[in-house]
């Protein structure tokens, strides 16, 4: 659990942040435009701990979208499993990436898990085709740096903590 | 840049391939989905998973709830009369409509035992908040505090202190969600309450406006109309206010007007919402003892 690595219960915390952050009231101007950080978290611990972070949390954290939001189950699971295998891909090199490179990467990663919710919805015979459902993609790709930053200087902080302990 | 931790995959032993992986949690997802739209098979999974999430309800809804607490408790006296000198008003109002309800309700039920009809009565109602928190920004869906282990049950009526709110759509165990008249995806019969016409009220997806797209150009229908439920859908009681015309637009080259109505239950201020429980019709043995009754 220890030694520089990510442990589980740090995942579970954020994740339990960014659930909360997914149902909690918004002013209504800003509600259509609520980023989707549980799935940019899912990339951040896709990149940084693939071994906690596989396929199968992603789906369940897309199925607890679809739980939270009463939606069909299922359908933010697969779009949510089609962001993280992609991301799992192409790991080794989107860590390598600069930060804005990584931001246009992740920008491409949203369009295609709005694209799917999108199409699922369409398929079940009940789209919503107002232009706003696809301002989450930009406040989400704004927001990635941000995300990165906070839990990249978390970990460090974390790490640094753990090694005067050991002093 | 995302830190490089020791974390990253051995070369050997790397469990199943990315793809097979992909593949198996795929088509899962897809059985999931077919499964909840098809048949709401997992309408009892749903129920439990749901109630998993439910102190995550809890915990949004604190901040809020301990807010009203704390306003609740130091609304000052002068305040607290007013309001009080105003309810009983209305109370004495409402106590005067009521004399005469009793009376009409059950002459209602004579004659409708007399014509052999019977038509929905409501038999319970239950107080149910609205929860605060954002179901979907482009649905008009709402959470409420009541579900399953109340005896909620899908596609039950909604309503408030004004007109039709909604219908149920989920029962979860603790809460469910309800989608109003408003929504786009929903549409309500209701007929004009002055002269009978019969149509359809089909959400326009924003708060405060339905359309009524099935209406001829040469209905007799006007501006201030009071439309209320008519009850051919079997999901809404008969007769319950449902909006009020607001636009009514004629064009004799088309074959239907364009007509729309503003909804009377207060969508956007609702805090709390009634569930109510309406006896089926039940035709034959309902009307016998009340037709016999009247005999003599």
């Amino acid at each position: 659990m220890s030694d520089g690595r990510i442990s589980r219960w740090r995942v579970t915390v954020t994740v339990i942040v960014a659930l909360i952050f997914t149902v909690i009231p918004l002013p209504a101007a800003l509600q259509a435009a609520r980023p989707d950080l549980l799935l940019l978290l899912v990339i951040y611990w896709a990149l940084s701990a693939p071994r906690i972070a596989g396929l199968t949390f992603a789906w369940i954290c897309g199925l607890a979208i679809d739980l939270l939001t009463g939606v069909l189950l299922g359908q933010h699971a697969l779009a949510f499993l089609c962001v993280a295998f992609l991301t799992h891909k192409s790991q080794l090199r989107m860590r390598l990436f600069p930060i804005w490179h990584q931001t246009l990467t992740v920008f491409a990663l949203l369009v295609l898990y709005q694209f799917v919710v999108f199409w699922i919805d369409g398929v079940i015979g009940d789209p919503v085709t107002t232009w706003r459902r696809w301002i989450p993609i930009f406040t989400g790709a704004l927001l990635w740096p941000v995300v990165v930053t906070v839990l990249d200087k978390a970990h460090e902080n974390a790490g640094r903590r753990r090694r005067s302990a050991q002093k | 840049m995302v830190t490089l931790t020791s974390d990253s995959r051995p070369i050997i032993g790397r469990g199943p391939p990315l793809g097979a992986g992909f593949f198996f949690l795929g088509v899962l997802a897809v059985t999931v989905m077919f499964l909840d739209h098809r048949g709401g098979y997992l309408e009892t999974a749903r129920l439990w998973m749901s109630a998993a999430a439910h102190p995550l309800y809890i915990a949004v809804q604190a901040p809020s709830d301990a807010w009203s607490l704390l306003i609740d408790s130091f609304s000052d006296r002068e305040r607290l009369r007013k309001e009080n000198a105003r309810l009983s008003e209305q109370l004495r109002q409402a106590r005067v409509k009521l004399l005469q309800f009793e009376s009409l309700h059950e002459e209602n039920r004579r004659l409708r035992g007399m014509r052999e009809a019977s038509a929905g009565i409501a038999a319970r109602t239950l107080i149910a908040e609205i929860i605060n928190v954002d179901v979907d920004p482009f649905r008009h869906r709402v959470r409420i505090n009541k579900g399953a282990d109340d005896g909620v049950f899908k596609g039950q009526p909604i309503l408030d202190a004004f007109g039709i709110v909604g219908q149920v759509v989920r029962v979860e165990k603790y809460t469910s969600v309800i989608i109003l008249i408003t929504d786009a995806a929903h549409a309500i019969p209701v007929q004009v309450n002055r002269n009978g016409i019969r149509s359809i009220a089909v959400g326009a997806g924003e708060l405060g406006r339905l359309s009524l797209p099935f209406m001829t150009v040469e209905s007799d229908v006007k501006v201030g109309d009071l439309l209320v439920s008519s009850g051919l859908d079997g999901v809404f009681p008969t007769g319950y206010p449902v909006a009020a015309v607001t636009k009514v637009e004629r064009d004799p080259a088309e074959t239907f007007a364009l007509v729309e109505a503003k909804p009377l239950a207060q969508l956007d201020r609702d805090r709390e919402v009634l569930l109510l429980w309406v006896d089926k019709p039940a035709a034959a043995p309902a009307a016998g003892p009340v037709q016999s009754s009247i005999e003599p």
